[in-house]
């Protein structure tokens, strides 16, 4: 991963001179300034940060930042960013994707891109919709939901991102909203100070395609209540007056939340996101029912694991060190290994 | 008892037997005895996708055929002068390809009853004279390894196993080869387990002292060394040099090489041959599937590597939308293409040339790319470096089409110098290229090649964005202008057609032929030898070979005028020749053949005898 160095860079230096061509009102655009007014934070000059997207709304996020960055194909974002990132560790490289491209058409390179624990930053801008090909079901649309392809429902159970991320063991998962710019912002911090695959899913509105998706988690009036705030070391309540909180009933598989006032304090789980086992990480990303109520923010899980990045680099150097001679000298060896003859 | 001595110029052996019988080994093995001997040799492997078909059966067949000489040679060699039959399906599946008084040896341990009947032999063809014609040498080559081996300590099983070391040995006696080479390799193969060491080295020598003694042979053959340039050789396969070719662009290049692949026949060993090397700062890549390997490969190739894919006909298909983006990115990338028969899954370890097509025209929109084929084993070596200096210099995808039938098959290659190999070294952009001095332009062009400057991540003050949209001329903003992409087709089709190729070189010996054969790729071999075969029987042919098939060469329409006709062999229904009728309105000739074999010498100067003949 990039060092850090004493730069003064501003949110300025990170916008391109590119006219940014969302629609009106897109949660796109509220992502985009927080992840600029971020940057300058990581103390990584520009031009050793690389932005990677594939094709969608989100993916032409690239093209305003005024760092490296590649706009290529549909679905195909980590695999190229694997290349990348691999044979340049001294890059900072990051993925943005959206629930079509990262879960359907790429979906099997995200999964080895995370089992791999690949050294990438992956953001998924998720609105449960194809916005860019103007309102299909996505594999997060609810099932049922009425769009243009599907006139009398989808009958397709959709993905959860983050329980999927989990089962491919990835080492970093989290969740934010587009409108809220610090909690965005402080995923991305602990994203960027994460050694191998964080993954990030970003709950974005759609104005057009799937207005208000994710309504009642920004709602003033309903957000306390169905947003449950992680805080790595912190027992796990929420709701306006702390009424709930979230518990892992014996002999369940999973957790439960229930009334604070109903359970004693030590029955109230503490959020650890460094548990080892993914099976925590994935009964939280297992408690938002179909309504949204009790989704949880923040980081479900940073753990370490060396990423795939620094073991080929590893297996690189040691090769390296074993060998004498220039490349040249090395070349005429290799070519002449074997069984040879020689015709005078 | 002493033996006569037969001098021959030249001898084609068929080892065969069932997928387990190591039939493979034995002939890579006699090929390295003979190589270390001097003869020139040319082999041809053929086995089952399966790894072990059932037992016995004729699917089950794997054979090698081994062709050495003391004169320079072409191709593998049409029909065996020698078959070893390591069972009844060997002898039936390949009966059919001996000439009459071909010698046959047989493992009559194997033909029981039972696995006579497997292959629909009613009675043994050891017996009921349908061998007559040929001169057949029965040998209990099961047995006799068992007993050989009897006083070492390693299982019957084992034991058996031995038998190709025994036949390995006979043969090797029978053509007087030097085997200390092969000692060698069964001490490294097997270091691990001394006993077997001691017991594949007695089963060879046992079948040494069998040829010795038995009063079957009669006879032992010397083919005298051939004549070729001085210089050291060793023997190699398509692929092992089209590996070794990858490394050396790497550092001729001084540039970091990344692989990605996934794994397929007959390109996997490119990858298990790379993924040895890494001390040349070669990482290679299993990926996930083959998008994703080109994919990482073009990502590695974005960042300054020599970014390279390897794959077979299906996974060209895969990465079509990949490479299209390559083609609008400008960005070096290699991907080698070992064909194999199709369409679909096909014949996976049998070879063809039917993937031209696709390399040339299989993706969307316009999207030209640089398209060269070796044509021999060792040829791989230098068509990998070629391929590796077009997308360097011209940063464009570049599709290397190799075959089952070079892949696989073998011939000495005179090493070269390094210092000899051209120097791969590009330049990455540094500085700002606008008129004002601080703008950087991606896609500004350098006048004669009309490359793009490759501008690397980590690169200050050149941070830009690139992407399959369509871009704006030098400044590579994006651009829906009708006449800027109207421009920018036509560039990119430029592009390809301003990469420098050699011109196309006739061979016509005697120069006053008046029909031409033209190939491409593997068929090569075949074509020379029987080019050579007419001349000798006082007819003139003449032979050009394409490496380059985009852009061509710039003599080849003119190459072509010269001719009353031109005949284009290919592993194909055709797909050259459609070319070459499309572009240069010259009536060319197809001659097609997809057997999942190479042509054989003999069917291509029959037919080009009637074509000189009759016109």
């Amino acid at each position: 991963m990039a060092e850090p160095v004493a730069l003064k860079l501003t949110t300025k230096d990170f916008k391109s001179d590119q006219e940014v061509r969302w629609c009106p009102g897109c949660g796109d655009y509220a992502i985009l300034a927080a992840v600029q007014s971020f940057m300058p934070e990581l103390g990584i000059p520009r031009e050793r940060i690389v932005f990677v997207s594939g094709i969608g709304c989100s993916s032409r996020f690239p093209y305003y930042m005024n760092t490296y960055g590649m706009h290529s194909i549909h679905g195909r974002a980590p695999a190229i960013a694997t290349g990348l990132s691999v044979s340049r560790p001294d890059l900072s490289v990051w993925v943005v994707t959206g629930d079509g491209d990262a879960l359907s058409i790429g979906g099997n390179h995200l999964i080895h891109a995370l089992r791999r624990n690949v050294n990438l930053k992956i953001l998924l801008f998720n609105n449960r919709i194809y916005g860019l090909t103007k309102g299909q079901y996505s594999p997060t649309s609810e099932l049922g939901k009425i769009t243009k392809s599907t006139p009398v429902g989808s009958a397709d159970s959709p993905f959860n991102p983050l329980s999927l991320a989990l089962g491919a063991e990835a080492t970093f998962v989290a969740r934010t909203i587009d409108s809220d710019r610090k909690h965005l912002q402080s995923v991305l911090r602990a994203a960027a100070e994460h050694n191998g695959s964080a993954f990030v899913e970003i709950y974005q509105n759609c104005n057009i395609f799937n207005d208000g998706a994710f309504e009642e988690l920004k709602d003033a009036s309903t957000r306390d209540d169905y947003l449950i705030r992680l805080e790595h070391g912190q027992p796990i309540t929420f709701g306006k007056d702390g009424q709930f909180c979230v518990v892992h009933p014996p002999g369940g598989f999973g957790l439960e939340v229930r009334e604070t006032a109903t359970v004693s304090p030590e029955e109230i789980v503490v959020h650890d996101a460094g548990v080892t086992e993914p099976a925590y990480a994935f009964a939280l990303s297992r408690l938002p029912g179909l309504d949204l109520r009790n989704t949880p923010i923040g980081v479900f899980r940073d753990v370490s694991r060396p990423s795939y990045d620094n073991l080929v680099q590893s297996q690189l150097e040691a090769a390296r060190a074993k060998t004498s001679g220039t490349p040249e000298e090395q070349l005429a060896g290799l070519l002449t290994s074997g069984d040879t003859w020689t015709i005078l | 008892m002493t033996k006569q001595v037969r001098q021959l110029d030249r001898v084609v052996i068929r080892f065969a037997g069932d997928s387990g019988d190591g039939m493979q080994l034995t002939g890579d093995r006699f090929t390295s005895e003979t190589a270390q001997l001097g003869n020139d040799i040319s082999t041809l492997p053929n086995f089952p996708a399966e790894i072990r078909a059932p037992a016995g059966t004729l699917p089950g067949v794997s054979s090698f055929q081994v062709h050495f000489a003391d004169y320079d040679i072409l191709t593998p060699g049409d029909a065996p002068n020698v078959l070893v039959a390591m069972n009844p399906a060997a002898l039936k599946a390949n009966l059919g390809d001996l000439p009459r008084g071909a010698d046959i040896i047989v493992n009559t341990d194997e033909f029981t009853k039972r696995n006579l009947a497997k292959v629909g032999y009613t009675a043994s063809p050891l017996e009921d004279g349908s061998l007559d014609g040929y001169s057949v040498h029965p040998v209990g080559l099961t047995s006799m390894t068992v007993g050989a081996l009897a006083e070492h300590d390693v299982s019957k099983k084992d034991a058996e196993r031995a038998k190709n070391m025994f036949a390995l040995g006979l043969l090797s006696w029978m053509y007087s080869r030097p085997y200390e080479s092969t000692i060698r390799f069964l001490e490294r193969k097997f270091a691990a387990r001394p006993e077997l060491v001691s017991a594949n080295i007695a089963a060879f020598k046992a079948g040494w002292n069998f040829g010795e003694t038995t009063e079957d042979f009669g006879v032992r053959y010397e083919v005298k060394p051939a004549q070729m340039s001085p210089g050291t050789y060793r023997n190699i396969t398509g692929n092992a040099a089209l590996a070794l070719g990858i490394i050396a662009a790497g550092v001729r290049s001084k540039l970091p090489v990344f692989l990605g692949a996934y794994p397929i026949t007959p390109a996997s060993d490119i990858l298990h041959e790379l993924s040895k090397h890494k001390r040349f700062g070669i990482t290679t890549m299993q990926a996930e599937d083959e998008i994703a390997a080109i994919g990482a490969a073009l990502g590695a190739a974005y960042g300054g590597a020599l970014g390279i894919t390897t794959t077979s006909g299906p996974g060209v298909a895969l990465k079509g939308e990949t490479i299209s983006l390559a083609v609008a990115l400008e960005l070096p990338l290699v991907v080698v293409d070992v064909q194999r028969a199709g369409p679909s899954t096909g014949m996976p370890t049998k070879t063809e040339q039917a993937d031209l097509n696709m390399a040339l025209f299989g993706r969307h929109g316009e999207a030209p790319v640089a398209v060269i084929a070796p044509r021999s084993p060792s040829d791989c070596f230098h068509a990998a470096i070629e391929a590796a200096r077009i997308a360097l210099t011209h940063r464009t995808p570049v599709i290397l089409l190799s075959d089952n039938y070079v892949a696989n098959g073998s011939e000495p290659w005179l090493l070269p110098e390094v210092d000899s190999l051209p120097d791969l070294q590009v330049e990455f952009a540094t500085q700002p290229n606008g008129e004002d001095g601080s703008t950087f332009l991606p896609y500004l062009r350098d006048p004669q090649t009309l490359a793009r400057p490759w501008a690397i991540p980590g690169t200050p003050g050149l941070e830009h964005r690139i992407g399959g949209l369509e871009k704006a001329d030098k400044t590579g903003d994006i651009s829906y202008d009708p006449a800027n992409h109207d421009f920018m087709v036509r560039t990119r089709a430029a592009r390809i057609e301003a990469i420098e190729v050699p011109d196309l070189e006739v061979e016509d010996p005697d120069g006053d032929a008046r029909v031409l054969v033209l190939g491409w790729g593997s068929t090569y071999g075949p074509i020379g030898a029987a080019c050579r075969a007419l001349r000798q029987r006082g007819q003139s042919v003449a032979q050009a070979h394409l490496r380059h098939l985009s852009p061509m060469p710039g003599n080849v329409g003119e190459v072509l005028r010269r001719y009353d006709r031109v005949v284009i062999p290919e592993m194909n229904l055709g797909q050259l020749a459609h070319v070459i009728r499309a572009r240069f309105l010259v009536d060319a000739i197809p001659y097609n053949q997809v057997r999942g074999l190479p042509f054989t010498a003999a069917e291509l100067e029959t037919m080009l005898e009637e074509v000189v003949k009759n016109g």
